[in-house]
């Protein structure tokens, strides 16, 4: 199915969709000190994909986003959030402990400790839940079709 | 004495938002059918956020959230417009009927 959206909504789409994403980096980062987080993040990215293909049809959005880099980029995520867990295990904590981990130079600052570490915990849920929605787009999109 | 004006400036400009947003309000309650529904709050909530937001920042003074407030009007200024004609364009092209004046 060809997407069949007027010139009016195919150009704003395409000129909003940075600032979208741009939107969407900010409340993944933000999530150490406000509200946000890697969850609500990686849906406001996942949904600019989903507006340019809701706007320009399947075939376009696939060609930006092919499902094989989607695959790779659910599984990394995940990869990196329970990479981080763990290491707070191997280090001697519980899973997700983050106080375990040791960093050098930096050890005292819990400020910096925060950053790196819960930053990339955030950074890998989002990148799942990213590729998770638009997984699930995809998969409900008429006329798509998913070949893995 | 600052203060006050800033004060009198951004409740006038709350209060004709208020103003918009009760209007499109009222034509949403009060038309027949869609399209002239969506031809009431498509603007009016447009034009009634957007002034809101306006004293919103007047009141806030120059500062982070009112650069925020302000990425937030030009955005709904944007895409509410783009929604509205997306979502008529799309019931135009469906077949729904435009309301008319029984005789």
């Amino acid at each position: 199915m060809k997407g069949d959206e007027s010139v009016i909504v195919r150009t704003v789409i395409r000129l909003m969709a940075p600032f979208i994403q741009i939107y969407g980096l900010y409340v993944i980062f933000h999530g150490g000190g406000g509200p946000g987080g890697g969850f609500q993040g990686g849906v406001i990215l996942a949904a600019s994909i989903i507006l340019y293909v809701m706007a320009f049809g399947i075939e376009e959005g696939q060609a930006k986003l092919t499902e094989k880099i989607n695959m790779i980029m659910r599984t990394t995520g995940l990869l990196i959030y329970s990479g981080i867990g763990a290491l707070a295990i191997l280090f001697g904590g519980k899973f997700l402990d983050y106080g375990a981990v040791p960093l050098p130079f930096i050890h005292h600052i819990p400020e910096v400790r925060a950053i790196l570490i819960d930053g990339g915990v955030e950074v890998g849920v989002g990148i799942t839940v990213m590729a998770v929605m638009v997984t699930l787009f995809y998969e409900f999109y008429p006329g798509g079709s998913i070949d893995d | 004495m600052l203060t006050t004006i800033t004060n009198i400036i951004s409740t006038i400009f709350i209060i004709t938002g208020l103003f918009f947003v009760l209007v499109g309000t009222i034509g949403l309650l009060r038309f027949p059918d869609f399209y002239t529904r969506m031809h009431a709050t498509g603007k009016c909530d447009t034009l009634g956020e957007g002034l809101m937001l306006v004293g919103l920042m007047v009141y806030q003074g120059f500062d982070l959230i009112s650069v925020k407030m302000l990425f937030l009007v030009i955005f709904i200024f944007v895409a509410n417009p783009v929604a509205t004609h997306a979502i008529a364009r799309r019931a135009y092209k469906v077949g729904l009927e435009a309301w008319r004046l029984e005789k």
